[in-house]
C-alpha cells in the first residue's frame, strides 16, 4: 500500500511528459512508448499508478483473477465455435435446401444470411473479446510532434512564391491578367448552356390539360360515364377525360396526360359545401377536383367522407373539398384545383369548362 | 252430351286453376308474413340495442348517425363485425367481438332496409370472385383503395386516430360490404360507379397477393423500400451503435 502511495505522490512529477515544449526530432518517429521509468521502478502486478496523466489506471477482474481469465478465454474460443455452426448454417442452407418452393427459396434466403452473418459477426466479437479481457489495458501515451513547420520552412516557402510571382511579370504585365480573367469567364458559361441539352422546353404543357368544355367525365379504369344519381352522397369516384382516351396508348403520350387531368368525382350534401371556387362548379352536391397534389404532385385519394377531407399518402397535406379545396394541413402551398361541372343532355357528368389554373406542383415560370 | 263435357271440362279448368292461384298467393303471404315477423323481431332488437345512440325510428342523435338509406348491407357490416354495438366512443368503431346471432343480424337488416331502400347485403353469386379479372383488380385496387389501405392492402393511419384496417383475411363478403355501404371516414363506392365486376376485381386481387409468399425474408408490411429501409437504419445502425459501444467501453 504504501509503495502504491510513493509511486501515485511521485509520479504526477516523474512521468509528466511535457509536449508543448518538447518536439525533438527523434520523438516524432512516433510509435506507442510506454513511459520506460513506469517499469523500471514499478513490479509487473501493481496497477493502480497513473502512467498517463490524469488517468488512474484500475485492473481489470481478468488481469487479477486467473479464474476470470480462464472464463474470458472460454469464451473467446466458444465465439469462434459458434461461428464455425454460423459456416455450417450457410452450407445447410445452400446445398441442403431444395428451392422448389417460395417457402423453400425464403427458408435457403434465410439460412444464407442468417449463417453468414452469425459467422463473420462471431468471428469479430471474439477478436474485441480476446482484446478486451485477455491482451494488455495498460494506457499508453503515442508521442507526436507539433503540426506547425518550423520557422525556416515557412520563410523558405515564403520566398519560393514571391520568386515565382515575379517571375510571371504580372506586377508590370498587367494586360497578361487581364486576358486571363477574360479567357475564364465565358468558360464558366458553358456548364449553364450544357443544361439546355436536358430536354425540349414544356411550353404551355404544364398549364393546359385536355379537359374543355363538354369533355365526359368516365370513372377510372372501368371508362364508363357517370352519372349523378351514379354517386351516393359520402361516395367517391377516381376519374378521368373521355378525350384522354383519343390519345395513343403507346409511348407516353396517354400517360403524361393522365398525371396532369385525373380527377376525382365527390358527393356531398348541398348543405355542407361551405364554399367552391367559382359560382355552380359542382352539380347537386357533386364536386370535382384536380387528383394531383400540388405539393409535389403524388396522386390523391386518401379521402374521408366524414370530415370531407383529402388527404396526400405522400407528404400528408390536407385539402377540404366543402370549403373550395383549401391547405388545411401539410406542405402543400395552393389549393386543390376544382374543375366546374354540369351534365350534358345524356344526363351524364361532363366539364363545364377546362382548368382555370395550372393543376399539380408548383413550377418556376408558374408565377 | 257435348254441352255436359264443355261444362265439366270448365269446372274443371276453373277450380284448377282456383287451387293453383289460391296456394301460390298463401305462399306469399306466409312469407310475407314470415318477413314482417322477421321485421317486428329486428325493430325489437334495434329499440333494445341501438335506438339509444341512432333514435327511436333510426333518424339519429348528436351520439350516432341516422341509419335511414344504409340499407342492409351496413348493418350486416357493422354489427356483423362486431363494430356495433359501439363498445365505447372514439374516433373510430373497432372490430370486436360479434353481439348477435345470424338470425338476429339478419331480423336487424331486415328492419332497417324495410325503413328506406339502400344497398342490400350481396348475394352469394355477387361474391363468386374467382373468375374475375386480376390485372383489373390490381388497377382498380390502385387507383380507389390504395391511398388509404396501402398497395398491398396491409391498411394506413389516416387523421387524429382515424385508420384504414388491414385487408388481410378478411372475409370477401365483408369487403365487398364495407365497398358498398362506405363505413365510417371511407367513401361510398356505389355498384353504379363500381361495378359488381370490378368489386369482384378487387376482391380477386386482395386474395392473390394474399397468398403470395415472402420468398426474400420478412414482408415488412409489403410497402416498399420505406419500411425495409427505416427497419434496415434504425435496427441496423442501432446494432452498429451498440457494438461500437461495447467495443470502446473500458473493460472491467
Amino acid at each position: 500500500m504504501s509503495e502504491r502511495e510513493t509511486a501515485g505522490a511521485s509520479g504526477s512529477g516523474r512521468h509528466f511528459t511535457d509536449r508543448s515544449t518538447d518536439h525533438s526530432p527523434d520523438l516524432a518517429t512516433g510509435g506507442a512508448t510506454r513511459d520506460p521509468s513506469a517499469h523500471r521502478e514499478e513490479p509487473e502486478a501493481d496497477y493502480g499508478h497513473e502512467l498517463v496523466p490524469g488517468l488512474t489506471h484500475t485492473p481489470r477482474r481478468t488481469d487479477i483473477d486467473p479464474k476470470a481469465a480462464k472464463r474470458a478465454e472460454r469464451q473467446v474460443l466458444g465465439l469462434f465455435l459458434l461461428s464455425v455452426a454460423g459456416t455450417l448454417v450457410f452450407f445447410i442452407g445452400f446445398y441442403a435446401v431444395q428451392l422448389d418452393s417460395a417457402e423453400n427459396v425464403g427458408l435457403s434466403t434465410k439460412l444464407l444470411g442468417g449463417g453468414l452473418g452469425l459467422a463473420l459477426f462471431c468471428i469479430g466479437a471474439a477478436a474485441i473479446h480476446w482484446a478486451r479481457k485477455l491482451m494488455s489495458g495498460e494506457e499508453v501515451v503515442q508521442e507526436r510532434h507539433r503540426l506547425r513547420s518550423s520557422d525556416e520552412e515557412r520563410a523558405a516557402v515564403i520566398k519560393d512564391f514571391q520568386r515565382g510571382v515575379e517571375d510571371s511579370g504580372v506586377p508590370r504585365r498587367k494586360a497578361i491578367l487581364g486576358g486571363l480573367v477574360a479567357a475564364t469567364a465565358p468558360l464558366l458559361l458553358t456548364p449553364i448552356v450544357l443544361l439546355r441539352d436536358l430536354g425540349p422546353l414544356p411550353g404551355r404543357k404544364l398549364r393546359e390539360t385536355v379537359w374543355t368544355e363538354g369533355v365526359r367525365i368516365l370513372s377510372d379504369v372501368t371508362e364508363r360515364p357517370v352519372r349523378v344519381a351514379d354517386i351516393p352522397i359520402g361516395g367517391y369516384v377516381a376519374a378521368i377525360p373521355e378525350t384522354l382516351l383519343d390519345l395513343p396508348h403507346e409511348g407516353s403520350a396517354q400517360l403524361a396526360e393522365r398525371g396532369k387531368s385525373a380527377v376525382m368525382l365527390m358527393r356531398l350534401r348541398p348543405e355542407e359545401i361551405v364554399s367552391q371556387q367559382g359560382d355552380n362548379w359542382g352539380y347537386e352536391g357533386v364536386l370535382c377536383y384536380s387528383r394531383i397534389c400540388t405539393h409535389v404532385g403524388c396522386p390523391l385519394g386518401l379521402y374521408e367522407q366524414t370530415t370531407h377531407h383529402m388527404l396526400c399518402p405522400c407528404h400528408q397535406s390536407t385539402f377540404d373539398i366543402a370549403d373550395s379545396g383549401r391547405v388545411v394541413f401539410g406542405p402543400a402551398a395552393r389549393d386543390l384545383p376544382q374543375l366546374a361541372i354540369t351534365v350534358d343532355n345524356d344526363g351524364y357528368l361532363v366539364a363545364k369548362q377546362g382548368f382555370t389554373e395550372p393543376v399539380g406542383p408548383s413550377f418556376w415560370e408558374r408565377g | 252430351m257435348a254441352a255436359a263435357v264443355v261444362v265439366l271440362l270448365a269446372l274443371l279448368v276453373t277450380g284448377g286453376a282456383y287451387a293453383v292461384l289460391a296456394s301460390a298467393s298463401r305462399a306469399e303471404a306466409n312469407a310475407r308474413a314470415a318477413q314482417s315477423l322477421q321485421i317486428d323481431e329486428g325493430r325489437e332488437l334495434f329499440l333494445e340495442n341501438c335506438s339509444s345512440c341512432h333514435g327511436l325510428r333510426s333518424e339519429g342523435t348528436s351520439d350516432g348517425p341516422t341509419l335511414i338509406g344504409v340499407g342492409a348491407a351496413a348493418v350486416d357490416f357493422q354489427v356483423g363485425t362486431g363494430r356495433m354495438p359501439l363498445a365505447a366512443p372514439g374516433v373510430q368503431a373497432k372490430q370486436g367481438p360479434v353481439q348477435f346471432t345470424a338470425e338476429e343480424i339478419a331480423a336487424l337488416a331486415a328492419y332497417i332496409a324495410s325503413l328506406s331502400p339502400g344497398p342490400a347485403i350481396p348475394t352469394e353469386e355477387q361474391l363468386a370472385y374467382e373468375d374475375a379479372n386480376l390485372g383489373e383488380g390490381g388497377e382498380l385496387f390502385r387507383t380507389n383503395c390504395a391511398t388509404c389501405h396501402n398497395f398491398a392492402g396491409q391498411g394506413g393511419a389516416l387523421t387524429q386516430g382515424k385508420y384504414a384496417p388491414s385487408l388481410e383475411g378478411v372475409d370477401p363478403k365483408r369487403i365487398y360490404e364495407a365497398m358498398l355501404t362506405g363505413p365510417e371516414a371511407m367513401p361510398e363506392f356505389a355498384d353504379t360507379t363500381l361495378t359488381p365486376e370490378a368489386k369482384q376485381a378487387i376482391i380477386k386481387y386482395l386474395k392473390t397477393i394474399e397468398a403470395q409468399p415472402d420468398p426474400g425474408g420478412v414482408g415488412l408490411g409489403r410497402i416498399g423500400p420505406v419500411s425495409e429501409g427505416l427497419a434496415a437504419w434504425l435496427i441496423g445502425i442501432g446494432a452498429l451503435i451498440a457494438v461500437a459501444v461495447w467495443i470502446g467501453a473500458r473493460s472491467s
